[in-house]
């Protein structure tokens, strides 16, 4: 049996979270997930600012802050933290933690291959709309296939301590302790498909472990100190999902359901460069406290194409707030979105959108959301998206005057104008899988 | 009679796109065939009206007595070009459960 900790669900998630597995229990293997769909296009834009960044620089600090407990403990690191530069990431995690072994995967980053796949015919359309890649190529910022666990297995397997890789999928990170552990191999769809949802299911690092669960929320234990989930899976591919004892938050059959369908598309078929997991085989139970045993798991065999995540420039956006008091705080907030909407109007500025939400009436359930005829305070919040950035500005600038020209009680505007922001949008496409070769290395 | 879904079900949503996902699982397994009755494609297109401009898909877990729908061009365009706050649809599931549906007394158990 192996344990396969999962310590950062995003770039940006708790900081202590991977200190803390390290620290309050056995664990064997620590995942750590940083990337996102756009997240590439901001490292890649980093790379070309300067050479020596382009990878998720939280990762370096946390690795020297934890290296003493990884060599007493012989937990061994697995990352995407690489980002569009695994090899500066390696180097400045030995230039913080010299006596660790590191090693890289790359060849996931096509950036600079794109034009050889068009040349070749690949048309690399967009999966959601059919439209080919040609219709954005001198927008693209970044462009990476997902690669699977495979490779990161052989980097375990020539004794590293830290892997980094970039874009991997999130499950991968789980898997490849288990392929190098136990031997599995390319066609043992059943066991590959296992561990994949293993990693499914603590990807998300703490939504496994009571985060963000509807059942019973007021009552799941001490937030604060939350327990991250943790795998412990054999070499049949049999695994249960826990945390170490003592933390806070729970796990519970429940909670591994609500976990499962998150991100989800279609159950029998969760396409992974690895291997096709059936979520419908899934057999989960409750098999002590904090603890829920998973069996049962099928699998198929593994696409022949690749996923791309293609990040391209896509245009601009900005979102502005006032807030209105009670009495007739949502008519207040309708009467000054009509006076925004006019004044854009005379000034002749063209938008691709321009959407209206009022904070504290229906901005997240919209029409479902329940009536609230008198509230205290409603928040306006218009947001516009366009191709001209000179338009975006221009509406930076129109929320402020209503404060003083428009109805009464409006105040909030303390963060000053809105900032216009650049829209980077993501381009999933397809490619075979024999057009990416992977790669691994221990940097010296 | 009617009874909200939160009473027999919980959820989770998120986002693929422009698409969100919301899972719809039974707290009590004898209750997933209320679920496959009163929670269909049609019903949880009508419930979200405007909101979810394309198509409502439903996937059946009756391993874990869930149901899954992808609801297409629901999120403003998704991703960062939406200018929703919830541009995930994390809040989507929360709303659904307030749906109600149709069951007899006996049905509940």
């Amino acid at each position: 049996m192996i344990r396969i900790a999962n310590g950062q669900g995003f770039w940006g998630d708790w900081l202590e979270a991977p200190v803390r597995l390290v620290e309050q229990g056995p664990i064997d293997y620590l995942a750590l997930d940083y990337l996102a769909e756009i997240t590439m296009s901001i490292l890649q834009k980093q790379k070309e600012a300067d050479p020596n960044l382009g990878y998720a620089r939280d990762f370096p600090p946390l690795i020297a802050r934890i290296q003493r407990r990884l060599i007493e403990r012989e937990v061994k690191v697995i990352a995407n933290a690489g980002g569009v530069n695994p090899i500066a990431c390696a180097r400045e995690v030995l230039r913080l933690a010299p006596s660790l072994k590191v090693a890289v995967v790359t060849g996931d980053n096509v950036f600079g291959r794109l034009d050889e796949f068009l040349a070749a015919g690949h048309a690399m359309k967009n999966m959601d709309t059919g439209e080919p890649l040609s219709a954005i190529r001198d927008r693209i910022l970044s462009a990476n296939a997902y690669i699977g666990a495979f490779p990161l297995a052989e980097a375990l397997a020539l004794g590293a301590d830290v892997v980094i890789a970039g874009r991997c999928t999130d499950t991968a990170l789980s898997l490849a302790p288990m392929i190098h552990r136990f031997g599995w191999k390319p066609e043992e769809w059943d066991k590959l498909a296992a561990g994949t949802i293993a990693g499914h299911i603590v990807e998300c690092g703490a939504q496994s472990t009571g985060g963000n669960c509807q059942v019973d929320w007021q009552n799941i234990p001490d937030f604060a100190n939350i327990g991250y989930p943790i795998i412990e899976a054999d070499h049949e591919g049999r695994f249960s999902i826990t945390k170490h004892e003592g933390t806070g938050g729970r796990v519970s059959a429940d909670i591994v359901k609500e976990q499962l369908l998150y991100e989800l598309g279609d159950p029998k078929n969760y396409i992974m460069p690895d291997c096709v997991a059936d979520f419908t085989s899934i057999q989960l139970k409750d098999s002590g406290p904090d603890r829920v045993q998973v069996s049962g798991i099928r699998g198929a065999a593994r696409p022949e194409m690749l996923k791309l995540s293609i990040a391209y420039s896509y245009g601009w956006k900005a979102i502005g707030t006032l807030v209105y008091s009670a009495p007739q705080a949502l008519e207040k907030s309708k009467a000054a979105d009509r006076i925004v909407r006019e004044r854009l109007r005379q000034l002749g500025l063209k938008f691709e959108e321009i959407y209206t939400e009022f904070f504290g009436v229906n901005a997240c359930h919209g029409p479902v959301a329940v009536p609230n005829p008198d509230p205290p305070e409603v928040q306006l919040r218009i947001g516009v998206r366009g191709q001209d950035r000179k338009a975006v500005d221009r509406f930076t600038r129109e929320l402020i005057p209503l404060v003083l020209s428009g109805p009464p009680t409006g105040t909030g505007f303390g963060e000053g104008r809105p900032q216009a922001r650049e829209v980077v949008a993501y381009w999933p496409a397809l490619i075979p899988r024999e057009l990416i070769q992977t790669s691994v290395q221990v940097v010296e | 009679m009617k009874i909200p879904l939160a009473r027999i079900a919980h959820a989770r949503s998120g986002d693929k796109g422009d698409t969100s996902n919301i899972g719809i699982i039974a707290f009590d397994a004898r209750h997933y065939p209320l679920l496959v009755r009163e929670v269909t494609s049609e019903r949880v297109k009508h419930f979200f009206g405007e909101m979810v401009r394309g198509e409502v898909e439903r996937y059946e877990l009756p391993n874990l007595g869930a149901l899954n729908f992808l609801l297409h061009e629901a999120l403003g365009g998704g991703g960062t070009l939406s200018l929703r706050i919830d541009a995930q649809g994390k809040t989507l599931g929360a709303a659904l459960l307030r749906m109600e549906i149709d069951v007899a007394q006996e049905e509940l158990g």
